[in-house]
């Protein structure tokens, strides 16, 4: 894959802007709210990993950050525009610029796997057939799926669905992304294939993300791992070292109760933070 | 709580019918803002309009023959067998002609768009497409409608022809009557009207089968026991609905033709 620099407006004191800013967001599908006063940022070149229980709302927060969803009250800057009053017609080109890997894959069904990874680039018809095999293949190689070219999602098993969604997300260079559950369900070799996936996307691309997971393991090794593209694979940092721009975010029942680093996070006085991670 | 009960329901009604005037008429605004996905339209029509060719030629070739036969044995008690041709055709044009075969395209395709697109739902594949920045209304719903208003009218002109035909059948295989009467009367009584109530109507129907088919698939919830309850709404829904827009359009034509 090519390289996709994460391009930010700067702020007025200099420092780059955030690449997404969610500020007192509340969601409710007109019950009890599923999210609840949620505040946090994502920097450019950042990775922030979302943990949190099953049904705590993590999916849905994902799908706020990318405006699928909207917060009521609350607001969403995404690329430094305020989207929560965007409509859907003006939000298709900021979400065009992010990628975004769905729990289950989400792959079209009734397409191959080709159509699949290239959706995106088939929208626009001025893109040449030749140079949309040739960028599908470089996805597919990215992910080790290039043999599944012609195939449909029906014939792959679950990891490599997973990994062909993860090859969709990136064909299009996004300078964002965000992953859902991307390992949820998985075996533990199949989730090691595709974290090394997505820390080869932190370290040799600086695309910064947003990562849901429940699996500590995963989140863990995020943090106490880089990607080394001449052995091609996930290699340990030494003892005592972390990754300093992979930082966690943590739910219970709708609310953020943890932002910090992964040291912060070892050393929470929080009650339910100890818990989940012990 | 029974007033509760009907002032919930009652709002959930409006709510719905607001909806769906939003979706259907962004569905059809889509037309005339580019992108427009020629590829399925075309893709579309080949599924709506050839695929259900076959249905509508049957249904209209036996509904044909079924009035031929029913209005020969009342005809012939007052000496007026000849007049079946016209009997035939001013109905199949006018009136059985569009109402049956948007019925039938309804059962057949309003379904499959219900079914097809809230699988689509329950399975993110609507929200991936939208996350890639992909407009799910103007790439799956603005084809599937503009199809189903074109093709509509060529399968009701299809089935049109059928039924003719078929009453043309019975009249001389089964009442062994005069088929060049038959087909004489059928053609000469057929107005200007009539030709426009009966190209008319499928425009309306076509919008209708296809608007509600693809609204409710488009807000299915539930998984996959709600893709069949958006199904079963999706059909009984347009079937209705075609016929009760029937009888206003049939009412508007009449008035507007000076033939009411």
């Amino acid at each position: 894959m090519s390289a996709a620099p994460a391009s930010s407006p700067a702020t007025s004191q200099g420092a780059p802007a955030p690449v997404v800013a969610v500020h007192h967001a509340t969601v409710s599908f007109g019950g009890s709210p599923v999210l609840e006063d949620i505040t946090f940022s994502v920097a450019p070149g950042e990775t922030r990993i979302l943990l949190g229980p099953a049904g705590v709302g993590k999916s849905v927060l994902l799908k706020l950050v990318n405006g699928l969803i909207h917060p009521d009250p609350g607001t969403v800057e995404l690329f430094g525009e305020e989207i929560t009053s965007l409509p859907e017609d003006r939000l298709f080109p900021l979400r065009a610029r992010t990628g975004m890997v769905f729990q289950e894959g989400a792959l079209f069904d009734s397409l191959s796997v080709r159509d699949n990874v290239a959706y995106q680039l088939i929208q626009y018809p001025n893109t040449p057939d030749q140079e949309i095999d040739a960028r599908v293949r470089e996805a597919l190689r990215f992910v080790g799926l290039e043999e599944t070219f012609s195939l449909f999602p029906a014939s792959l098993s679950g990891g490599m669905r997973r990994r062909v969604a993860i090859a969709r997300a990136l064909i299009n260079n996004p300078e964002f992304l965000l992953y859902d559950s991307p390992t949820g369900g998985l075996d533990p070799v199949t989730s090691t294939t595709i974290m090394e996936l997505v820390m080869r996307q932190r370290d040799a691309h600086g695309t910064p993300s947003l990562l849901v997971t429940h699996r500590l393991q995963d989140a863990f090794m995020l943090c106490t791992h880089r990607f080394d593209e001449e052995k091609g694979a996930a290699v340990a940092l030494p003892k005592g070292e972390t990754v300093r721009n992979t930082t966690f975010l943590m739910l219970e029942e709708g609310r953020l109760i943890f932002d910090g680093s992964l040291e912060e996070l070892v050393h929470s006085e929080n009650a339910f933070v100890r818990e989940f991670i012990q | 709580m029974a007033t509760n009960a009907i002032e919930r329901t009652a709002k959930q009604i409006v709510l719905s019918v607001q909806e769906y005037s939003l979706f259907a008429s962004r569905a059809v605004l889509n037309l005339v803002r580019p992108p427009i996905y020629w590829t399925d339209f075309l893709l579309q029509s080949d599924v709506i309009g050839v695929g259900s060719v076959a249905i509508v030629l049957l249904s209209g070739f036996f509904t044909g023959g079924v009035l031929a036969l029913q209005s020969a044995a009342t005809l012939a008690a007052f000496g007026a067998t000849a007049v079946t041709g016209q009997f035939v055709s001013l109905t199949m044009v006018r009136e059985l002609g569009p109402v049956l075969t948007g019925v039938m395209v309804s059962g057949r395709n309003a379904s499959s768009m219900a079914s097809e697109l809230g699988s689509m739902v329950v399975t993110e594949q609507i929200d991936a497409m939208r996350a890639l920045g992909v407009d799910p209304v103007r790439k799956l719903v603005t084809p599937r409608i503009f199809s189903s208003i074109v093709m509509l009218m060529f399968l009701t002109i299809v089935a049109d022809a059928c039924g003719i035909l078929g009453g043309g059948a019975v009249t001389v295989f089964l009442n062994h009557q005069n088929g060049t009467q038959y087909f004489h009367m059928a053609y000469e009584r057929l107005r200007y009207p009539d030709i426009v109530q009966g190209t008319v109507k499928p425009l309306f129907f076509g919008y209708i089968l296809s608007s509600i088919g693809c609204f409710y698939g488009m807000r299915t919830t539930g998984g996959t026991q709600g893709v069949g309850r958006s199904t079963i709404s999706a059909v009984v829904v347009s079937s209705v609905l075609i016929i009760f827009v029937d009888f206003l359009i049939t009412h508007v034509l009449l008035t507007v033709f000076g033939l009411a």
